[in-house]
């Protein structure tokens, strides 16, 4: 009978090979997915199984944690100021997961990190429990509190970039939330969390309106135009006469571009053009440079490109396929023309900084738990939509706008102050209530050091009285203002 | 093979191997002792308050159990006690790390110790009082009663979580028969095959280079077959009908030696499986959660994609005694079908393949018994008891782990459950008792004293 055995023998030994392949298959192959997989609860009692790193502003932690008992999750994290700086920490909720840099640097907070590894390894040799590491924010504090206050009740977003660096010095967008009132995993957070969702708040508080959200740039943009007339050598001489009718009949149409008001804006100059917002002087202006011209320029400026400062900010969009008169109107910022604040933002403070587009950027430094700094963030050139000499030239303008045109609700006594309004139509033949902007820069004899875009969608104020120089203007101001340390 | 001096077949002068035993069983005491204690550190940061007594009451038990190993049966196998109890005290730790889970309901290590406990003393009785397996022979058709009996059982038993495998009893608590009915059908088979053996070998007829049995020898597969089928049908217990099945196939192909048989059983097992498969609505359901485990069921996460999580989150060191999340399982299957994601998790790939190979090399030494008997009965007996053995943790462990559909059945030894500790320690009894008879030396013949006066030439 000793053959048979022998066999069965054989048999139960690949019964048993079996059994150690798949568990090999399904604890190594498989690990790391099924360890990462959404629904494993694991996952979120990670994230919270010790006190999350802190999010840091200007040497102070904006955020924190409080211990809770009785569930899964020993930390909750907790906000210092949330509604404020809800646009820059998103939110960590152990129920609905994380967003803005709570998300992007989640792994660092919660010290996963494989750059952490090192701490991680000494922390387990010395038995102490793992810890998440620091992110510091490149914002100012001041200039984050004037661009939320300054938005007030009103909707809308606010912001400030260092020029020379491209560090973001301010985020702000209103209606906010407070990430700590649905960061545990309570009734009462999700009763929080469901009353801030879009399908019952219409204003959608949880909307990040400076880096997702696209606005009609409006008169902002003619900055854009203004700037690829002068890098293709359609215009050289800011003060000399241009050769445009007012309105102007839009190329191939019976329409035409008419101007706001009674503004002299016959053959304007470039800074006049400027000055008194000429739609007809920039529609033409873009039809003279062309389609290729005009989108080149507008993608320097980093349109029609998502954005990550590290955390994503939607693609601005400027149309590359369109017919003359859709370009005209696109050169005033109107038609599928549409920018988010932080894009129009960008514009300035590539003007400001003589021409040079930094790489807008939110984190300056990943600390860890030790405080020895993980990674740093150098300031890094995007691109270069102007040459120095034109970036004088639009300067030049856009501080004739601050001076005595449309801008002088920005003016700050003692502070060269450049700007530009605009006031954008809204929805189909312009019935929603226009958007009001305000785009400026401050110099000092150290160069620029704040570029703010200010937007707001005010549905309170009546149709006259949205003009980006009326509600855009004075918020900027108060930003400018607070990054001077005026 | 190579017929070296390595197998147990080399009974003669063979040492009892009685001291390799205590040695390995200080290991298997002090392994789980040390579980124990670092699984207390790291759930309440202090050696648990129990670790004395727990310890002391393993190392009394299997102290003891070595003692009467000694006494009764001094030649047997030198490794199944002690893997026995490591993986019976390594259960008990879990099952104590898994009772600290407020949310997995109340503790049952207590009680666990206390069936082990019962499970050695029936060990000692059946080494004390089953002096020769043999013996087991004359109960053949008893056994089949009995089996059948405790097979059926259930059925008149209301069921729980879908599969009727349970027998309550008022005031002792649930009963699994199977676990039982898995020795006495051994025992059945055995002596049924022992006789009818070479009827069903020889009396064949040629067909395509297999040899078929004769109509009326098949009987008895046909027979067991149904009753497998009709288990599966009113207990719809996947694994037990699978387990008599195939442990019937085994002690039948290792009786007559006719590749035939499995071929008959393969086929006829693979038709009952399709045919159950796809009308009983309790295994189509499990086929589906073997196919996707991780498919969400109206918006919950399942407890099979729960222990795939637990098995994957363990990666290949584990994450330690106590600091794993497989109380996210649920309900008390975690602490008995689900007791292998623990390990997985908590000790990693590499400690549940050290579990499974504590395991295989029981089932070989089992085997290797088979391989040393000297009678047929008792080969066909620790085949059948190692064979049933076997695929008993295949059918768990690949259920566990998605390799097949997940079954009803236990881990033996490591899970929860008084009958299965219970009736696994009778198992590794009567698999001693077999081996102590194949490696006793034999007897001196005693010296003839006729042949010494006549002797002329001394030839020894």
């Amino acid at each position: 009978m000793n053959k048979p055995l022998r066999r069965v023998a054989v048999f139960c030994g690949l019964l048993v090979l079996a059994l150690l392949a798949r568990v090999n298959y399904v604890q190594f192959v498989q690990a790391d997915q099924l360890q990462n997989d959404p629904n494993n609860r694991r996952v979120a009692i990670n994230q919270y199984a010790q006190p999350r790193g802190d999010i840091i502003v200007d040497g102070k932690a904006i955020t924190g944690h409080t211990e809770t008992n009785g569930n899964d999750f020993k930390y909750k994290r907790t906000y210092t100021d949330g509604p404020m700086w809800a646009p820059v920490t998103g939110y960590a909720s152990q129920a609905y997961s994380t967003s803005m840099l709570e998300g992007v640097e989640d792994k660092f907070l919660t010290g996963d990190d494989d750059r952490l590894f090192f701490n991680r390894t000494v922390d387990l040799l010395t038995g102490k429990d793992k810890q998440g590491g620091n992110v510091v924010t490149t914002l100012n504090a001041k200039a984050q509190k004037a661009a939320y206050d300054g938005l007030g009740d009103k909707k809308g977003a606010v912001v400030a970039l260092d020029p020379r660096t491209g560090a973001v010095l301010a985020m702000a967008s209103t209606p906010s939330y407070d990430p700590g009132s649905f960061a545990g995993n309570s009734l009462t957070d999700e009763k929080n969390w469901q009353k801030l969702q879009k399908s019952n708040d219409p204003d959608d508080p949880t909307l990040n309106r400076a880096l997702r959200q696209t606005y009609p740039p409006g008169s902002t943009f003619k900055l854009v135009t203004a700037a690829a007339a002068l890098e293709d050598g359609k215009s050289t001489d800011i003060d000399a006469k241009t050769d445009s009718p007012d309105p102007y009949p839009l190329p191939g149409t019976n329409t035409t571009l008419p101007n706001e008001g009674n503004i002299p804006c016959k053959d304007a100059t470039l800074r006049n053009a400027l000055k008194y917002s000429c739609n007809s002087v920039f529609g033409k202006l873009g039809d003279e440079v062309g389609l290729k011209g005009m989108v080149d320029e507008a993608e320097k400026f980093g349109f029609n490109k998502q954005q990550f400062i590290p955390v994503r900010a939607d693609a601005s969009n400027f149309d590359t396929d369109m017919t003359p008169d859709h370009l005209a109107q696109s050169s005033i910022g109107q038609f599928d023309t549409a920018a988010t604040p932080l894009q129009m933002a960008m514009v300035v403070s590539a003007i400001a900084n003589g021409g040079k587009l930094m790489q807008p950027y939110e984190v300056d430094k990943l600390v860890a738990p030790n405080l020895s700094t993980i990674a740093q963030t150098t300031p890094k050139q995007m691109s270069t939509p102007l040459s120095p000499e034109n970036a004088q030239k639009l300067q030049s303008m856009m501080e004739t706008v601050v001076n005595s045109g449309t801008g002088t609700n920005a003016r700050i006594p003692g502070v060269t102050v450049g700007g530009k309004t605009g006031t954008a139509q809204n929805g189909v033949d312009n019935k929603g209530l226009p958007y009001a902007w305000f785009v400026s820069y401050a110099k000092t004899d150290q160069g620029s050091p704040v570029a703010v875009a200010v937007v707001v969608e005010d549905g309170a104020a009546s149709r006259d009285e949205i003009s980006g120089g009326g509600l855009a203007a004075p918020i900027a101001k108060k930003v400018m203002e607070a990054v001077l340390d005026k | 093979m190579s017929v070296s001096n390595t197998t147990t077949i080399t009974s003669v002068g063979a040492p009892n191997r009685r001291n390799t035993e205590l040695a390995l069983l200080v290991f298997a005491v002090a392994i789980p002792i040390y579980a124990f204690a670092d699984a207390g550190l790291a759930k309440h940061g202090s050696v648990p308050a129990g670790l004395a007594e727990y310890g002391l009451g393993l190392g009394l038990l299997a102290g003891i159990a070595h003692l009467l190993v000694r006494k009764f049966a001094p030649y047997s196998d030198p490794l199944m006690l002690p893997i026995a109890t490591l993986l019976n005290g390594l259960g008990l730790v879990l099952i104590w790390r898994l009772d600290q889970e407020p949310t997995l309901g109340a503790p049952m290590a207590p009680n666990q110790l206390m069936w082990s406990a019962l499970g050695m003393v029936l060990f000692g009785l059946v080494l004390a009082f089953l002096k020769d397996h043999r013996v087991l022979q004359r109960y053949t058709y008893i056994s089949m009663v009995v089996a059948l009996v405790l097979l059926i059982l259930p059925i008149f038993f209301p069921p729980v979580y879908g599969a009727r495998i349970w027998v309550r009893l008022p005031g002792i608590g649930s009963l699994q028969p199977g676990e039982f009915a898995k020795i006495i059908i051994a025992v059945f088979f055995a002596g049924y095959l022992m006789v009818k053996r070479d009827a069903l070998a020889l009396a064949s007829r040629r067909f395509m280079g297999l040899y078929l049995p004769r109509g009326r020898d098949l009987g008895p597969i046909l027979v067991i077959w149904a009753l497998s089928l009709l288990i599966l049908v009113f207990e719809t217990d996947l694994g037990t009908s699978l387990l008599f099945f195939g442990l019937f196939v085994i002690m039948l192909y290792v009786a007559t030696e006719r590749t035939s048989w499995i071929v008959f059983g393969l086929l006829l097992s693979s038709a009952g499986a399709f045919v159950v498969g796809s009308t009983e609505a309790h295994v189509k359901v499990r086929v589906q959660d073997w196919l996707h485990p991780l498919a969400l069921q109206n918006g919950g996460v399942t407890e099979t994609a729960q222990s795939m999580y637990a098995f994957g989150s363990g990666g290949l060191f584990g994450s330690g005694l106590g600091q794993g999340y497989s109380r996210l399982i649920g309900g008390i299957a975690s602490k008995s079908d689900y007791i292998l994601a623990t390990v997985g998790e908590e000790l990693g790939l590499a400690g549940l393949m050290a579990v499974l190979l504590l395991y295989a090399l029981l089932i070989e030494r089992g085997i290797r018994t088979a391989l040393a008997a000297r009678d047929p009965f008792g080969k066909l007996l620790a085949i059948g008891l190692s064979g049933g053995f076997a695929l008993q943790v295949f059918v768990v462990a690949g259920g566990v782990t998605g390799l097949i559909p997940l079954t009803g059945m236990t881990m033996p030894f490591l899970a929860q459950g008084g009958s299965s500790v219970i009736a696994n320690w009778a198992l590794i009894a009567i698999l001693l008792r077999i081996s102590d008879t194949a490696r006793r030396p034999a007897p001196a013949p005693v010296p003839s004293p006729d042949a010494e006066a006549t002797q002329v030439v001394r030839s020894q």
